[in-house]
């Protein structure tokens, strides 16, 4: 049965336990690292040494991650840890298709790249109707056009730009 | 008078219009898509923004963050499920007057609250920002690294029941400011020989990360939700007329939400629960509340209006944010070399009055903009879920890409989404680690320029405004582990009432004797025998 103090847990039970364990191990890495990565200057006041604020970071880390880990009610893995684990790894797909298009924009184009990336992505996604299609591709081209054409953001113009025609060429570099 | 006709020219430009316009539309529409809050609006823009005159930069996203929590009033009272996290409170009264067929009244009565909140707020900050003007130049180093601390434990403490691990995440944030060449002594910190985190990790980087990639992540792994949405007749102006009949739950609300927003690190949430509280207590039908009730409607509506405008008092008078939007805004600021603080109400006080002008349009903007337009707003809503991810995830590229042409900014932004979303899965808070990033930096700096003055530890708290801070950052200390201990010690009392076993002397007697008689018991006691025997061979 669920204890009292499970019931009162702020947020749900699974992978609460694996995060905690993963956070304070990583805390406690940075901390063991803090007198090879920060330095201590000679005639330097405490408060205005570069470690000190690291220190206090990473200290504090540490400190409130044992803490909460102490307060935890949960003290065992169990299966729906690990399936929350898995979960957390479907987000690794995601952020590896972003940065596939990160990678291809400098090479493609953004507004080819754009106009790959989303039909690409909403078809992963299980949209398959033409019409969603559309949509998706209409919303390419109209980003695009928005933050490159209109407000100009800075986005460099790529190397398959460099085949283009003279004339097309510098428009595209400007505002694809 | 002078002041308020010269922040009006600073307004009279066809730019800070338009942004006016765009500001609020699109606030309106990001307010009322589930799923995009005005952080993940405002994470993205902001790169864009960096190009426009603070004022136009400012306005656009101001008006993001005031007009959002109108828009998220929608889908709260139509699906039950709030635009915005601020919004919560509203599907408590607005979604049961829809489910008894009166989305109408609590849409205009939303509206109308909302409204009424944002101009109050407004007004009241138009008028009270000459007082600010005097008391802003009071405040040092040490004051505004006090403050900056007393923000920093407010957020922490805001957390109720997550107090330590938010504490964990706010040192992440001051840890993550500290990454790179640290610009006094010029030494390295943290950047393991790696030329990309030489330069630090970008704030902007990092809230996108967490704010905007993070949701992406979040809806990309949720199925689509099957949504149906009430239809809408009739006209949206009865609002105001019920709302003139409950003068005092509007106004005190929106006092409420003036006093918390200029709190830092306190917010919406704080101000809506106090007035929501309020509403119920002073009410004649106390019980109507979370049924239904208009006045409960009004006061989370109300409160939560009032807070932006207010919540840019902090960050204006002495440039520190007391909460993730205002703490994205402040980037805007440094980009263009402009520093918030006591000298921006010394010396650019007609670019504050514009400021809080724009907000005073902008409320007037967006309510003739949902009179108008919410029937057809209505269907923003059913954009699926999925498709919603996708969209985010590639405008957080122009977020994020835009702002160094950078790949590792990318990646780290990434790196940032995936644990946002990993946040996002365990119900933990991302807010602390923005504002521990922003607090900490400022701290960082201000705390340095104070020492340099300092001699004895009192010192530092010997001027009065330093010395009121110091006292409240301790009354917050005290007041909280009070609460802890009350916590504790309820939790105490509910683990003793649901104990299976009496708890009469009685029953314990029997128990024990059962204990005296079983197998079990004998080789407890033999164990215990043993263990004893030896402690008492020690002396």
């Amino acid at each position: 049965m669920q204890s009292e103090r499970e019931r009162r847990f702020v947020g749900p039970r699974r992978g609460q336990l694996l995060f905690i364990l993963s956070f304070l191990m990583l805390s406690a890495v940075l901390l063991s690292l803090i007198g090879q990565q920060t330095a201590w200057v000679k005639k330097t006041s405490f408060f205005a040494q570069p470690r000190f604020w690291p220190a206090v970071g990473v200290g504090g880390m540490v400190l409130f991650t044992a803490l909460h880990l102490w307060r935890l009610p949960f003290r065992r893995i169990e299966r729906a840890d690990l399936r929350e684990a898995l979960r957390w790894g479907a987000g690794l797909e995601f952020a590896l298709w972003f940065m596939g298009y990160v990678m291809l924009v400098p090479w493609v184009g953004y507004l080819p790249m754009t106009m790959i990336f989303v039909p690409l992505l909403a078809r992963r996604m299980g949209y398959r109707r033409p019409r969603m299609m559309a949509i998706s591709f209409g919303f390419a081209v109209l980003t695009v056009l928005v933050f490159k054409g209109l407000l100009a953001v800075r986005i460099p113009g790529a190397l398959l730009y460099e085949y283009l025609p003279d004339g097309l060429r510098s428009f595209a570099i400007l505002y694809l | 008078m002078d002041l308020i006709l010269s922040a009006i020219e600073i307004l009279m430009r066809w730019d800070v219009a338009l942004a006016l316009l765009a500001g609020s539309v699109g606030g309106v529409l990001i307010g009322a898509i589930p799923g995009v809050g005005p952080a993940v609006a405002i994470a993205i823009l902001l790169p864009a923004t960096f190009s426009m005159d603070p004022i136009v930069g400012l306005t656009v996203l101001l008006g993001i963050y005031g007009s959002s929590m109108y828009g998220g009033a929608i889908p709260a009272i139509l699906i039950n499920t709030p635009g915005t996290a601020v919004n919560a409170l509203t599907t408590y009264d607005g979604y049961p007057m829809t489910a008894r067929g009166e989305p109408r009244r609590a849409l205009s009565l939303a509206y109308s609250a909302s409204f009424f909140g944002g101009i109050f707020s407004v007004i009241c900050l138009i008028l009270f920002a000459p007082v600010l003007a005097k008391v802003a130049p009071l405040f040092g180093a040490r004051e505004i690294f006090l403050a900056a601390l007393l923000g920093l434990l407010l957020v922490v403490v805001a957390h109720r029941g997550q107090a330590l691990i938010a504490g964990a995440l706010a040192c992440l944030g001051i840890f993550l400011n500290t990454i790179g060449m640290e610009p006094v002594k010029y030494t390295q910190r943290y950047t393991f020989g790696v030329d990309a985190l030489g330069s630090g990790i970008n704030l902007i980087v990092v809230v996108l990360g967490l704010f905007a990639i993070s949701q992406a992540f979040a809806l990309l792994t949720e199925e689509d939700e099957k949504i149906r949405v009430t239809k809408l007749r009739g006209g949206l102006f009865q609002g105001l007329r019920e709302l003139a009949r409950h003068p005092r739950v509007a106004s005190v609300s929106a006092g409420f939400g003036v006093v918390m927003g200029m709190v830092p690190g306190v917010g919406e949430f704080t101000a809506q629960f106090m007035s929501y509280t309020y509403a119920q207590k002073t009410s004649k039908r106390p019980q109507d509340f979370g049924n239904g009730s208009s006045e409960g409607l009004i006061a989370a509506e109300a409160a939560n209006n009032a807070v932006p405008a207010a919540a840019m008092v902090p960050l204006l008078a002495l440039g520190i944010p007391g909460e993730a939007l205002t703490a994205m805004m402040l980037s805007v600021f440094y980009v263009h070399n402009v520093v918030p603080g006591p000298g921006l109400f010394q010396n650019q006080m007609d670019f504050v009055v514009a400021l809080y002008l724009a907000l005073l349009i902008l409320n007037v903007l967006v309510l003739i903009f949902l009179l108008a337009a919410t029937r057809s707003l209505v269907q923003v809503v059913r954009i699926p879920n999925r498709f919603l991810g996708v969209a985010i995830l590639t405008l957080s590229f122009v977020g994020v890409y835009s702002l160094r042409n950078s790949a590792s900014d990318c990646l780290i932004a990434a790196g940032f989404g995936l644990f946002g979303f990993v946040l996002k899965r365990l119900h933990l808070p991302a807010v602390p680690i923005i504002l521990g990033m922003v607090l900490g930096g400022i701290m960082e700096v201000k705390l340095r320029a104070a020492m340099a003055r300092v001699k004895t530890p009192f010192d530092f708290i010997d001027r009065p405004v330093a010395f009121v801070l110091f006292t409240i950052i301790i009354l917050v200390l005290v007041t909280h582990l009070f609460r802890i201990r009350k916590e504790a010690r309820a939790l105490k009392e509910a683990e003793w009432q649901i104990k299976t076993s009496s708890t009469r002397f009685g029953s314990l007697l029997l128990r024990r004797r059962s204990s005296f008689l079983k197998e079990h018991g004998r080789k407890v006691r033999a164990r215990h025998a043993t263990l004893l025997r030896r402690l008492t061979d020690l002396f």
